[in-house]
């Protein structure tokens, strides 16, 4: 087998690409993960469309494809179709380089997420200060782009959306340190880190997730971070930006077609972008729940099939809405649509079961098969994927969430929480954390 | 991550590796070298501030690029944070409140013009004699070798860690530059109270 596959067994693949010098699977992690990032943002919008109809007592997208299901798909070529208008009025370049800004700076940041231990492009170790500083870069698209259409809505939608995210990055910054303060708050004398694989695994080595060190320290940092990064994204109820009654659309009024879909492309991916970092410096990143308690064999199998599991349920509910759909020959196509669907997830459900089943014969030694320990890589690969995925995805929810239960803030609320209550909240939270930190050196 | 575990990696990456080269190639530094200096040059050239504020944060992000060419990560880190990301917001911020229109018809070159090429000429003869010095700065003159570890053969992760030290001390010890750093952030302390007692006159 070539070479370049076969590292993959290596145990230097326990590192990140990044650090191995592995410029072919560097290439492959970027492609995997900007092909993953593109299908989570037509899956989030299809999930918002009908989550928020649902929560309005509407049905959402039900025309194309079961359920809408192929609606993102539907919106997409609709969008590419349309004229790509660029006002006459307008800075042409800056117009033209303000979408790439923002999506530039939301795509950068993927490079340190991690994923697992070695599922991330590189491991920096100024990982969280390269997150933070690249995603604040986003926000001169968004300025740029508001200055750019040479009109009024659009540029009182950029100048609320910049004061907004300065301040709120404020906050959201000091929470972040005392996360990082705590990766230095153990026992055994390390140093702390800023590396995002090395704070995940200093939770690993705490026996504990941060939102739960100090309580309610950790507690306290993480909803300053988990309020401030609604703000940063400039999601309801902080959507000042583009408050629809108020503004028109914001910033991006003047933009269409192709253009605005990048807007908000680069939306959706500094949302996940944003709650990974949540995820990471608060909730224990890749790993599972209770791994230092449960971490018997058996323990070990029963987690590993929870990602098969998770898609056999995805098929079962696909499969209920096929039965479940009219039998009238004008759904034929769709019901058959739904159920090829249906077997496609349990194929997927099926396949991550037997990986976790041959994976498990590997690390007990019974198996002599080439395939085992690919199996078993393979397996603790998806699991800290899984893990990952899960809490964000749970977070992704919260933003639909809060936008259909919240009002939108007025602008002088907006800045007095963040500076008047956010701002001293998280520089007390930093100094108790430093200040209670001092009995572990 | 702890250092020691850092350095076994790099070992064992090394080891395997036969010698980890540097990732950065001297072409990398041309490239991010020339799209400093190109982009600084259309910061002055160009008619129309945001303009000039684009190519200013091009110039400040292949700065950090430099930086971090030059094994200083954190360094890098901060000034994308500070530069790019934070002070041109700034920038642009006020650049769009004001009226382009007519800014861009003034005349560039007022009066004040040899002040400016002084103060550039003064720099460049800084920086000349700092590049043409620097061998016997940066190296002891006895032996001919650094007279710092070569940056390029510490671990990458321990940059943090020398800041820190030098700023805030190691165990027990006062830093290096402890004193400074305490004395600049109580000069902005001053500042911020002074930019907020000058704007609001009830607060």
């Amino acid at each position: 087998m070539p070479n370049f596959i076969m590292s993959y067994l290596d145990s230097r693949a326990a590192l990140t690409p990044g650090s191995a010098g592995s410029q072919f699977w560097a290439l492959i992690y970027v492609l995997i993960i900007f092909a993953g990032v593109s299908v989570a943002v037509i899956c989030m919008n299809w999930l918002e469309r009908k989550a928020l109809a649902h929560f309005q007592v509407r049905l959402g997208p039900m025309r194309v494809g079961p359920h809408g299901l192929l609606q993102p798909i539907a919106d997409a070529i609709k969008l590419m179709l349309k004229e790509d208008i660029i006002p006459a009025e307008a800075d042409q370049f800056v117009f033209w380089v303000a979408p790439l800004i923002g999506l530039l700076a939301a795509f950068t940041v993927y490079t340190v997420i991690p994923f697992g231990p070695s599922q991330a492009v590189s491991d920096m170790n100024i990982g969280i200060l390269f997150m933070l500083g690249v995603s604040s870069l986003g926000v001169l698209g968004i300025v740029v782009a508001g200055w750019a259409s040479n009109s009024h809505y659009p540029l009182i939608g950029a100048l609320r959306s910049s004061a907004q995210m300065v301040s709120y990055e404020v906050a959201m910054g000091l929470a972040v340190v005392s996360a990082i303060l705590m990766t230095s708050l153990n026992t055994n004398g390390t140093d702390g880190t800023l590396s995002m694989i090395g704070i995940v695994q200093a939770q690993q080595q705490q026996h504990i997730w941060f939102i739960f060190k100090l309580f309610p320290l950790g507690f306290i940092a993480f909803a300053i971070f988990a309020i401030a990064m609604v703000a940063e994204t400039n999601r309801a109820p902080f959507d000042l930006a583009e408050a629809e009654s108020e503004l028109t659309a914001g910033f991006h009024t003047e933009y269409s077609g192709l253009r605005w879909s990048l807007f908000m492309l680069a939306e959706y991916a500094a949302m996940i972008a944003v709650s990974s970092i949540a995820v990471t410096l608060w909730l224990g990143g890749w790993m599972r729940p209770f791994p230092n308690l449960l971490h018997a064999p058996a323990w070990e199998f029963i987690f590993s099939l929870f990602p098969g599991l998770t898609f056999a349920g995805l098929a079962a509910i696909a499969f209920i809405g096929t039965a479940r759909m009219s039998s009238h020959s004008f759904f034929k196509i769709q019901r058959i649509g739904l159920a090829v669907f249906a077997a496609l997830l349990g194929f997927i459900a099926l396949l991550l079961l037997v990986i976790a089943v041959v994976g498990r014969s590997a690390d007990a030694g019974v198996a002599a098969q080439v395939a085992a320990p690919f199996a078993a890589r393979f397996r603790d690969g998806i699991d800290h994927v899984y893990w990952f995925v899960l809490k964000v995805a749970v977070f992704m929810y919260m933003f639909i969430w809060y936008r259909a239960t919240w009002p939108r803030y007025r602008f002088d609320q907006l800045m007095k929480i963040g500076w008047k209550v956010m701002l001293p909240i998280s520089l007390g939270v930093l100094i108790l954390t430093a200040i209670v930190g001092m009995k572990f050196s | 991550m702890n250092p020691g575990m850092y350095s076994a990696l790099n070992s064992a990456v090394t080891a395997a590796n036969g010698g980890m080269a540097p990732v950065a190639t001297p072409w990398f530094f041309y490239a991010l070298a020339a799209l400093a200096v190109v982009s600084g040059v259309l910061v002055i050239t160009r008619r129309n501030a945001v303009h000039s504020a684009l190519a200013l944060i091009v110039t400040l992000l292949s700065v950090a690029g430099l930086y971090l060419m030059l094994y200083a990560p954190f360094v890098a880190g901060v000034q994308i944070i500070v530069y790019a990301g934070g002070i041109m917001v700034l920038f642009l911020f006020v650049i769009m409140l004001v009226n382009i229109d007519r800014s861009s018809k003034d005349r560039r070159f007022n009066r004040i013009w040899p002040v400016g090429l002084t103060a550039a000429c003064a720099l460049m003869a800084l920086f000349v004699s700092a590049i043409m010095k620097g061998q016997s700065v940066l190296n002891d003159p006895t032996t001919g070798k650094p007279r710092w570890p070569d940056p390029l053969h510490l671990p990458e992760s321990m940059n943090t860690q020398q800041i820190a030290n030098a700023l805030y001390g190691e165990a027990g010890k006062m830093g290096q530059y402890t004193f400074a750093f305490e004395i600049a952030s109580l000069l902005l302390l001053v500042a911020i109270l002074g930019a907020v007692i000058m704007t609001k006159k009830k607060i």
